[in-house]
């Protein structure tokens, strides 16, 4: 259980969000939406412990994750920004070193992982030679890979086409059918009822 | 160790495939060396007397240069996020990181500086004392330089900003090391000045690492 509890946040002398409080349970999708600047990425490097201008407490099973930072991460997977792909490697090569990095990415084999996203074929080229969308393919591939727990996705399918984006949506779907917590920001609509996903609005946060 | 092992691979696979960063230093402390005799004489006597402290100075400003980028690619392309949500410790990747890019800078300095003695005239009896003190007091240029890259990471012109930041504490190393090489031209003992510059690595690398690891949390985390 992911709990949040009064977490406000301040940049350049301007209120991103105040006073926020929200629980994941296990099995849910926390969907985090607002304009461009509305503070959804500020909010996921906060809850994933990579920044540390808020005030508030951010609680995974009822203790704080500073407490224990290095269980915490054990358990969660960020996927953030910029894909983290190192542009010399290739794509296995570039997983093999998150899987050292990351101990829970160990579901499968990486070959059956790079089939999924579709780059078979393209494991032993440097990833600088694969187009925006096949180097974010290389950084999702770690979702096939992952039991982490915890997913905190930050825009995953930008630079995906429309059958990437619907696989990534099964994908997330199927984690939390088993058991696991989805923390993303994205535009995308997610078929799914209204019990397995939360809608968090930045925007009506800050008029209210 | 696996995951250190892991580190060292990544980053030296990573160094021989941009091979500009290991050439960039290199060249630029052949070029520095290879204009003294030019700008100043080529009387063997008077290049023999500077010549300790001319690759000294080189050696430490090729190092400074490679600086700027050894956490930067990182932090560019989000896999320094990465590192520090990972449950793999950051202090081992730090070393990791630092021995890596020494490998890459102030030792390949080191095993060149033979051949830009002999166009100095560096007395033969120095060589010993040269190549020596360059191996010790390198990774301590590596090791303290990675703190001011570390701290100015996150900056988007850091470059002068390290310079301002470890050149003092640079200080000493090259004193130290200068001087074992013109200990070594004049035959005199250059034992302690050996054991200085080691203790000077081996302080800053039981206390570096923490720094260094510490000034990525801050850079990242502000």
């Amino acid at each position: 259980m992911f709990t949040v509890n009064n977490l406000s946040c301040e940049r350049d002398d301007r209120i991103l969000f105040s006073k926020l409080s929200f629980t994941v349970q296990a099995g849910e999708i926390l969907q985090v939406e607002g304009q461009n600047g509305s503070g959804k990425t500020s909010l996921l490097r906060i809850l994933c412990g990579l920044s540390n201008n808020f005030e508030g407490e951010i609680t995974w099973h009822g203790n704080p994750i500073q407490s224990d930072f290095a269980a915490y991460c054990q358990q969660l997977l960020y996927v953030g920004h910029h894909a983290g792909v190192k542009a010399a490697l290739t794509a296995e090569e570039n997983i093999r070193w998150m899987q050292k990095l990351h101990p829970l990415l160990n579901k499968g084999s990486i070959h059956e992982a790079l089939k999924q996203v579709g780059l078979l074929g393209y494991e032993d080229v440097p990833c600088y030679t694969l187009s925006a969308g096949q180097q974010r393919r290389v950084s999702l591939t770690r979702l096939y890979l992952s039991s982490h727990p915890l997913w905190i996705l930050d825009e995953p399918f930008t630079a995906l086409d429309k059958k990437g984006v619907a696989e990534k949506e099964q994908l997330i779907v199927r984690h939390i059918q088993n058991g696991g917590l989805c923390i993303l920001t994205t535009h995308h609509d997610f078929d799914l009822s209204d019990a397995h996903i939360r809608r968090l609005n930045l925007d009506q946060l800050n008029i209210a | 160790m696996s995951f250190f092992s892991a580190i060292l691979h990544r980053d030296l696979l990573l160094a021989l495939r941009n091979r500009n960063e290991i050439i960039n230093p290199l060249a630029f402390f052949m070029i520095v060396i290879a204009l003294f005799p030019l700008a100043v004489s080529p009387e063997a006597t008077v290049l023999s007397k500077i010549a300790p402290g001319i690759i000294w100075v080189a050696a430490l400003l090729a190092t400074l240069l490679s600086l700027d980028s050894l956490f930067k690619n990182d932090f560019e392309d989000g896999s320094l996020e990465q590192l520090l949500v990972s449950p793999q410790s950051l202090v081992l990747l730090t070393i990791g990181k630092v021995l890596s890019h020494w490998l890459m800078s102030g030792f390949l300095l080191a095993l060149l500086s033979p051949l830009l003695a002999i166009m100095l005239f560096l007395p033969t009896q120095a060589f010993g004392a040269l190549v020596g003190s360059l191996l010790l007091g390198t990774p301590t240029l590596s090791l303290i330089g990675a703190i001011g890259a570390a701290l100015t990471v996150g900056l988007r012109k850091g470059g002068v900003l390290i310079s301002l930041l470890v050149l003092p504490l640079y200080i000493p190393v090259l004193i130290f090391g200068a001087g074992a090489v013109q200990a070594g031209v004049m035959g005199v003992p250059i034992a302690g000045y050996m054991a200085l510059l080691g203790a000077m690595m081996v302080f800053s690398l039981m206390f570096a690492p923490f720094a260094i690891a510490a000034a990525l949390k801050l850079s990242i985390r502000n």
